[in-house]
């Protein structure tokens, strides 16, 4: 089932002396089933603003989000682990009654070895694979991605570019990818998304072309 | 994410420092030679023969039953009253003020109103000692309510945390180390109140046996019922609340 977003109206509240601003008027974006699309702007134009609506985390707006699926795997911008928990044990917490996948995801996320370290212990890259092997726990249907190649080095990001892509391969679920980068969109998406402007408004909305691959 | 620094650092300068203490304590009571200035060889001795007599475990071991059971009052009572002010502001602001007169209220001015009201009877006691306490452990517990990481939260609701398990993995762990706090500081609270509840209304306990020893300017008494109290509560944080803090803090770095 595709998803269908379709926000009417999204406004900030005043806030102290932050005046009300209207973030969405009128935009709609629908993906298809297995899709990856990846959402590209300047800050501030509300993109975590539009997965944390998607996510069903915002529900204080006008419009609909259609085919948002139970089961959705969400990589916030800082890996939001359970600081009092391990490695091992933030996934086991998305894992009732298969416990013993967390291990395996870990070692697949290339954290063999790191399973009973304490998030405080674990360097930001380390911390967000850990957080997207969690992402990945549940076998989500809909996969929302901010930002996670943000503050990693470039060894580390392509390395978490490398994976995420293997893994979004792998399960194919419908992706909504937040990046600045237009190199990092490229090579995930099948469709880039370009928003901009206040309120934003989607100002480019085209397919990713690949090469076929050799048969 | 706020947390409460809770780390105490003794070791063994602390028995040090009080083996020093002793030793001053000592010379001092020969220096100054009076009854009413007891060495801790006479305390000592006092102490054990309490003991021996089954005097002092009897009344001690009211006094704290009655400290645990004040405590545990205070301790439900006010983390619930903390966690509801700290989630809802409209009722915080009703109640905020009544917190802080709960607060100044002199402990003593309770206690005696409560006796008045409800009689001398065991239930006053418990009244007037939860009432002393429940403002601090609400007050405690609202600022940890207020700290809850709203992040954490949206974590448990994308991945569908059942409600129970929301408060064990969630919730819990944030607020435990303002529960450490609130609890640690209730028992030094507790069991001073309880001792001036037993003073003014009760014929038996630590506290109505100081009152006895008082009437009686028997000095050394006064200091080896003290003491015992104070080697008891000793070894609560030693067994209780040290294990508990060193559970709670070992995440961190």
């Amino acid at each position: 089932m595709s998803l269908k977003i379709d926000v009417v109206r999204k406004i900030y509240a005043r806030q102290g002396d932050t005046p009300e601003r209207v973030l969405f008027e009128g935009l709609s974006l629908e993906l298809a089933d297995g899709e990856v699309c990846a959402l590209v702007g300047p800050s501030g134009t509300g993109k975590t603003s539009l997965l944390q609506m998607v996510a069903g985390l915002d529900e204080d707006f006008t419009g609909t989000i259609e085919g948002r699926p139970p089961d959705i795997g969400y990589l916030f911008q800082t890996p939001r682990l359970f600081p009092w928990r391990t490695a091992r044990q933030n996934l086991e917490l998305v894992l009732p009654g298969r416990v013993e996948r967390a291990g395996e995801l870990l070692a697949e996320v290339g954290l063999a070895g790191s399973e009973d370290v304490y998030p405080q212990r674990l360097s930001l890259g380390m911390a967000r694979r850990v957080a997207l092997a969690r992402a990945l726990a549940v076998e989500p249907k809909l996969l929302l991605l901010d930002e996670p190649f943000a503050s990693l080095d470039t060894a580390t990001s392509k390395g978490m570019q490398d994976l995420v892509s293997a893994q979004l391969q792998r399960s194919r679920p419908t992706t909504l990818l937040v990046t600045h980068h237009w190199h990092e969109a490229a090579a995930l998406a099948d469709r880039i998304v370009v928003i901009d402007g206040s309120p934003a408004r989607i100002v480019e909305n085209r397919a990713v072309l690949r090469p076929r691959a050799a048969e | 994410m706020r947390t409460v620094d809770l780390r105490s650092g003794a070791g063994w300068q602390g028995i040090v420092s009080i083996l020093l203490f002793i030793c001053l304590w000592h010379i001092s009571a020969l220096w100054a030679g009076s009854r009413l200035f007891p060495g801790p060889v006479s305390v000592l001795s006092s102490l054990l023969q309490e003991i021996e007599e089954g005097v002092l475990p009897y009344h001690l071991a009211i006094t704290l039953a009655r400290v645990a059971l004040s405590f545990v009052i205070a301790m439900v009572t006010g983390t619930a009253l903390g966690i509801v002010l700290g989630r809802f502001r409209g009722l915080d602001r009703w109640l905020h003020p009544w917190l802080i007169i709960l607060l100044n209220v002199p402990a003593v001015v309770i206690i005696i109103l409560t006796y008045v009201w409800l009689g001398l009877v065991e239930t006053a006691l418990l009244v007037a000692v939860a009432a002393n306490k429940i403002p601090n452990v609400a007050v405690t517990l609202r600022e940890g309510a207020r700290a809850l990481d709203k992040d954490f939260a949206e974590v448990a609701q994308i991945y569908r945390f059942r409600p129970a398990v929301t408060v064990r993995e969630v919730i819990i762990p944030q607020l435990a180390p303002y529960l450490l706090a609130a609890g640690r500081n209730g028992l030094a609270l507790i069991w001073k109140i309880v001792l001036v509840v037993e003073l003014l209304g009760r014929s038996n306990g630590v506290g109505f046996q100081l009152q006895s020893y008082f009437q009686l300017f028997d000095v050394t008494r006064i200091i080896a019922y003290a003491a015992a109290f104070v080697l008891c509560v000793l070894l609560i944080e030693l067994a209780l609340f040290a294990p508990l803090e060193r559970r709670i803090e070992r995440w961190r770095r």
